[in-house]
């Protein structure tokens, strides 16, 4: 008895061994990639050729963080990209809340049948229907309602009009992560409401909605993020304004005619990636508590 | 006016509330799917020309179908691998995602703070920087390579050599090479999954456990008789995620050949029959797989 208990000791201690090195080199594959670019952006082009500099810089410069932020043209790009993202995730987030709370809460003829097709829009590649799209708003005219059409490409537009409809970038799977939630509460708390006399919208706004406040969140930062790291709807819908996704597309081909030389880019290129994430990791690092317990707690699950 | 109201059944109004709260997707799913998605049909079998108030078509018929099947260079080379590249990653995106789910769903030390480090990746995958990355990469290895294998990862290639000269299998070592090179790729894409594995776990109770550990159930008996069975349906949507996200990945080569030919090289028409072929593609393996896992699922049960 008393060595079986001390095999099992031993065989928890290897259990828990083997979990601290998978834990922390998989941390280390994860990280590798950001702690090379901080170090290497504070570095001088001197340095990346060195072989005797490992990590920490020898020569510590902001240079190019400066030179980013002036090929980026940093401060439009990056309050013309918050708006965006601030406006179409929010929008994103009210249309997909009303449209998962009907999924979940009100069951009629081919309502299994439109949330079938929710789910087609997710797996259906944007790439396949870019073309139209594209065309569709660079000619605007709502099937011919408005003559010749008006040219929609670069204004929010063509983001608010698929946010508000629940077709944006993965409304989809907001649609579904809502309507899950909202199927997971009791329907008591409703029918209480509606014997008291709310009306439908009433009860969705003054009980639904405060009790949804956590699958609210999640949703609402998903969408953030993505809007902020999206390059496609981007490249579609806003070429040719500031756009921070845009600036860092375009930025190995104007860092080659500005400066030249690899290595230099290279730095360049380092400290323009800080910039373009470093308003996403500070949002993280923020709400990341947030984050993952509402995650958990939310019914991503059925 | 009145006489009509009271016409409407308390059903028929819960139909209407129903569909006053769904009618936004509605709408948005005819205007800027259903219209989109047919028209990128009518597409593939025109010539497309922009003139300045809007376009022309020119029936072609199944040339562009033709074109691409046997005329483009690159197509069928970039069909093939894309296909490889995702049965080979998707199984293993998942068995990771499975296994760190599990992992993350115990109780150790800085648990939160691996838990932060694990979902990094959902919120750093942008399609920009890593597009900027692998410019970098390319270039560092064609300018100086000594240093962009220091800098790079896993770029073992003095290992290779060394179990080359071993006399080992080439094919061998270069599968096990490329799925080392592919691991941090693997990691990255795997914080959705383990996000809905993750959650899955959480959201079983744990008086079953209670119950099965005082009938003498091991931990290993309650991992496969409980667990596995209660987030099998997890698993499945995790599965068709990785899927549906590989195959529409921006760093996936097709996808990328039909960006390439839509903006530069042969025109609409023929992106269009691309991206039509390849959306079959999809369809069928979604089919073929959702049916093995609905089989596999009844068996189960």
């Amino acid at each position: 008895m008393r060595k079986h208990v001390r095999l099992s000791k031993v065989l928890a201690g290897c259990g828990s061994l083997f979990r601290t090195v998978m834990i922390v080199g998989i941390g280390f594959v994860i990280l590798y990639p950001l702690l090379v670019q901080i170090s290497s952006a504070f570095m001088a082009p001197g340095d990346l050729n060195d072989p005797t500099v490992h990590w920490i810089p020898k020569h510590t410069t902001l240079d190019n963080f400066g030179k980013a932020v002036e090929v980026l043209k940093y401060d439009r790009a990056v309050r013309n990209t918050l708006l965006l993202s601030l406006t179409v995730s929010l929008v994103q987030l009210i249309s997909c809340t009303f449209i998962g709370y009907g999924f979940a809460r009100y069951k009629f003829p081919g309502s299994r049948l439109l949330f079938g097709l929710v789910l087609l829009t997710l797996i259906v590649p944007p790439q396949m229907i870019m073309v139209p799209l594209f065309l569709n708003f660079r000619f605007f005219n709502l099937f011919g309602l408005l003559g010749n059409g008006i040219n929609l490409l670069g204004s929010f537009w063509p983001y608010l009009m698929m946010g508000i409809t629940g077709t944006g970038i993965k409304n989809a799977l907001f649609i579904y992560i809502t309507r899950q939630y909202f199927a997971g509460m009791s329907e008591s708390l409703e029918e209480a409401a509606y014997i008291d006399g709310a009306g439908s919208i009433r009860t969705f706004f003054k009980v639904m909605l405060p009790n949804a406040v956590p699958v609210l969140v999640v949703v609402f930062l998903f969408s953030f993020v993505w809007v902020w790291n999206d390059m496609f709807y981007a490249q579609m819908f806003l070429t040719g304004t500031d756009n921070l996704a845009l600036a860092i597309a375009d930025l190995p081909l104007l860092t080659r005619y500005l400066y030249g030389d690899h290595e230099r880019n290279t730095l360049i290129h380092n400290a323009a990636t800080l910039l373009y994430i470093a308003p996403m990791l500070l949002l993280y690092t923020v709400l990341q508590r947030f984050f993952i317990e509402s995650v958990e707690k939310t019914g991503l699950v059925g | 006016m009145k006489h009509k109201r009271r016409f409407l059944t308390m059903k028929g109004r819960k139909y209407l509330t129903g569909f006053m709260f769904v009618s936004p997707f509605v709408i948005g799913f005819i205007c800027f799917f259903l219209y989109p998605f047919i028209q990128s049909i009518v597409f593939s079998f025109n010539q497309l020309e922009i003139t300045s108030t809007g376009y022309v078509l020119h029936y072609v018929g199944f040339a562009n179908y033709h074109n691409l099947l046997f005329v483009h260079p690159n197509f069928r080379i970039a069909y093939v691998d894309t296909l490889i590249q995702m049965l080979s990653r998707v199984p293993a995106i998942l068995i990771f995602s499975f296994f760190a789910a599990n992992m993350l769903n115990q109780k150790f030390r800085g648990r939160t703070l691996a838990r932060v480090v694990f979902f990094l990746p959902v919120i750093m995958g942008a399609q920009a920087v890593l597009a900027l990355q692998s410019t970098d990469h390319m270039q560092k290895a064609m300018s100086y390579s000594k240093i962009g294998a220091e800098l790079g990862m896993f770029s073992g290639s003095e290992l290779r050599n060394y179990l080359l000269e071993l006399q080992l299998p080439e094919g061998l070592l270069n599968y096990v090479f490329n799925a080392a090179d592919s691991v941090p790729q693997i990691i990255n894409s795997s914080g959705i999954p383990i996000l809905i594995i993750l959650a899955a776990l959480q959201s079983i109770p744990s008086s079953i456990f209670e119950a099965a550990s005082i009938e003498g159930a091991t931990r290993w008996e309650c991992f496969w008789k409980i667990t596995f069975p209660m987030i099998l349906p997890m698993i499945m949507a995790s599965v068709v995620y990785t899927i549906v996200e590989s195959f529409t990945s921006p760093y996936n080569q097709l996808v990328n050949l039909i960006k390439t030919t839509t903006w530069q090289g042969s025109g609409f028409g023929v992106s269009a029959a691309m991206s039509w072929f390849y959306f079959m593609t999809i369809a069928v393996v979604l089919a073929v797989v959702m049916c093995i896992m609905s089989k596999s699922s009844q068996s189960q049960s």
